[in-house]
């Protein structure tokens, strides 16, 4: 039943659908809605789950990393800077392969000082070894939890997942969002059971010193299991949209690409934005399409480029910026890669970094600059401030 | 941003999807801060913020002198203003101005200048959009108990009072 949320609450009601026996977060802007909210849902015994408060993040990703270890699951959320502080322990989670779940309301990193959104945080991390999926609305976004423990805790993959969504323009909005019951969720994702975990009574050790005669196997293996784990976020996206209506059983979303002329490739909030924007382009006879990206990483490159076939011009909108590469941003790059050989044309454009706000005409004027083919840059600068 | 929640959640209730997001994140009751809402039969997957809204709403007129809030106003829009002065100062042509002096009316009734109920009263009944059985029902979900009861009173009072004038 549809009821309305606003956001950083549907996935704290996630989270707790989720059963979390352990829950570590520092609070931060735009992220600490949903902390809040399981802090009460645990002194209120409405979840049964140990939650920790911490120092930081650093020592937040920690207590999870401990926790996850000695066989329990485990939940977090972060943004930003406080991502950048627990990068250490972000790297050692997959190493160690446990699979944690960390939502990120994705916001801009400084300097300057920003708390409003862009990608750049956990673009940032796309080589971490965590899978990352990004929704586009409220709804979404709550979903992907569900589907994250799920793929994430299977024995073939034992990684970790960010679930990721824009900072405000997603966590503070109030929407229409179909929560699923307790037992739907229990019928869905059963509970987890280690495949190995820390006990005195059988003692082993994790994340150990790896000398250079076994260091390369680890990083082999880790990249078998991220490849892995796309095939178990489309199997259990798929079992998720048998139970609940909603498939997810593709990495990413094609919205009116029959005979497009020029397609947009994004990730997140800025989705619903560009397919009002197709409609209205459609309707004056522009004719332009949408692949959105639910899963970044790993990178479904065969499926963008099955997705594009035959678009002359691809637009990939970027919430982030790689400073310093030709295209400027991270997923244009990637784009790129999986149509090499094609033909087709694909831009960058760096967009709403840092809150700047993006609007239809936005991208009617983009889908007419890769027209041109004029690309890899920013858009919408205040040339005024230069 | 409690205002837009609310009327956000009234709308919901009144059978259409609804959307409400503040524009900047100074979490701080008092700061001067945008909040929008969509209202739309069809769900809203547009993200902008909003740059010509059918209806505003003023929480403090004192906002007028340094920010350009009827920025983006068509011919027919409504815009509400909490005053309590009859005339407000640089409302475009073809604008329909309604006022109400909202916060005697929340220090009255609640006992507190916090006017988000009073306000969305008025706006249910200056725009028609919101019937006041959904933003009761919103109201009660929102708060418990008498403190429930009085910003049902408070919306009722400044929805009549608006009803009465038109």
């Amino acid at each position: 039943m549809l009821q309305i949320m606003e956001g950083s609450h549907a996935v704290a009601e996630a989270a707790k659908l989720c059963r979390p026996e352990v829950v570590s977060a520092y609070p931060i802007t735009p992220q600490t809605h949903i902390v809040e909210r399981l802090a009460e849902m645990v002194a209120d015994g409405e979840l049964d789950a140990e939650y920790l408060c911490v120092d930081s993040e650093l020592s937040a990703l920690s207590v999870c990393l401990g926790s996850s270890a000695a066989g329990s699951r485990v939940y977090s959320a972060t943004s930003s800077q406080g991502l950048m502080l627990m990068a250490e322990v972000v790297f050692n989670v997959a190493g160690m392969r446990q699979p944690i779940i960390m939502s990120i309301a994705n916001r801009a990193l400084g300097a300057p000082l920003s708390i409003w959104n862009d990608q750049q945080d956990s673009l940032s991390l796309r080589d971490s070894g965590w899978f990352q999926l990004y929704g586009e609305d409220v709804q979404e976004m709550t979903d992907q939890h569900f589907i994250a423990y799920k793929a994430a805790e299977r024995h073939d993959v034992l990684l970790p997942g960010f679930v990721c969504f824009d900072g405000f323009i997603l966590s503070h909005t109030y929407e229409p969002v179909d929560i699923p019951t307790q037992e739907e969720i229990d019928a869905y994702l059963p509970p987890y059971v280690p495949y190995n975990k820390l006990d005195a009574k059988s003692p082993l050790s994790m994340g150990m010193y790896a000398t250079p005669d076994y260091y390369m196997e680890f990083r082999y293996e880790t990249d078998l299991a991220m490849q892995r784990a796309g095939n178990a976020i489309s199997e259990v996206g798929k079992e998720f949209g048998e139970m609940f209506g909603r498939d997810y059983s593709m990495h990413t979303e094609s919205y009116r690409m029959d005979d497009a002329d020029v397609a947009f490739v994004a990730l997140g909030s800025i989705c619903g934005t560009v397919k009002d924007a197709i409609d209205e382009m459609r309707a004056d006879g522009i004719k332009a399409g949408l692949v959105k990206i639910r899963t970044y990483r790993p990178f479904p490159a065969k499926e963008i480029a099955h997705a594009l076939a035959g678009v002359p011009k691809v637009a990939v909108l970027e919430k982030n910026i790689s400073l310093g590469t030709s295209m400027k941003g991270i997923v244009g790059l990637e784009v790129k890669d999986a149509l090499t050989g094609t033909g087709i044309d694909v831009y960058s454009y760096v967009v709403g970094l840092g809150g700047r706000d993006i609007r239809k005409k936005d991208i009617r004027a983009i889908a007419a600059l890769a027209e041109k083919g004029e690309g890899n840059m920013f858009y919408g600068l205040r040339t005024e401030l230069l | 941003m409690t205002a837009a929640e609310l009327i956000a959640t009234a709308a919901f209730k009144s059978g259409v999807y609804s959307q409400a997001f503040p524009a900047f994140g100074v979490e701080r009751r008092g700061a001067p801060v945008q909040a929008f809402v969509r209202f739309s039969d069809e769900k809203i997957r547009l993200r902008s913020q909003i740059y010509e809204p059918d209806y505003i709403i003023v929480q403090d007129s004192s906002l007028i002198a340094d920010v350009n809030v009827f920025s983006g106003l068509k011919e027919g829009s409504i815009v509400l203003v909490n005053t309590d002065k009859d005339t407000v100062e640089d409302v475009p042509d073809g604008v329909n101005l309604i006022t109400i002096d909202a916060t005697s009316l929340a220090l009255e009734i609640l006992g507190l200048p916090i006017t988000n109920t009073t306000l969305m009263g008025a706006f249910a009944a200056a725009t028609g959009e919101i019937g006041l059985e959904a933003l009761e029902e919103a109201l009660s979900e929102r708060f418990s108990g008498s403190l429930a009861e009085k910003n049902i009173a408070a919306a009722r009072r400044a929805y009549e009072l608006i009803q009465e004038g038109q």
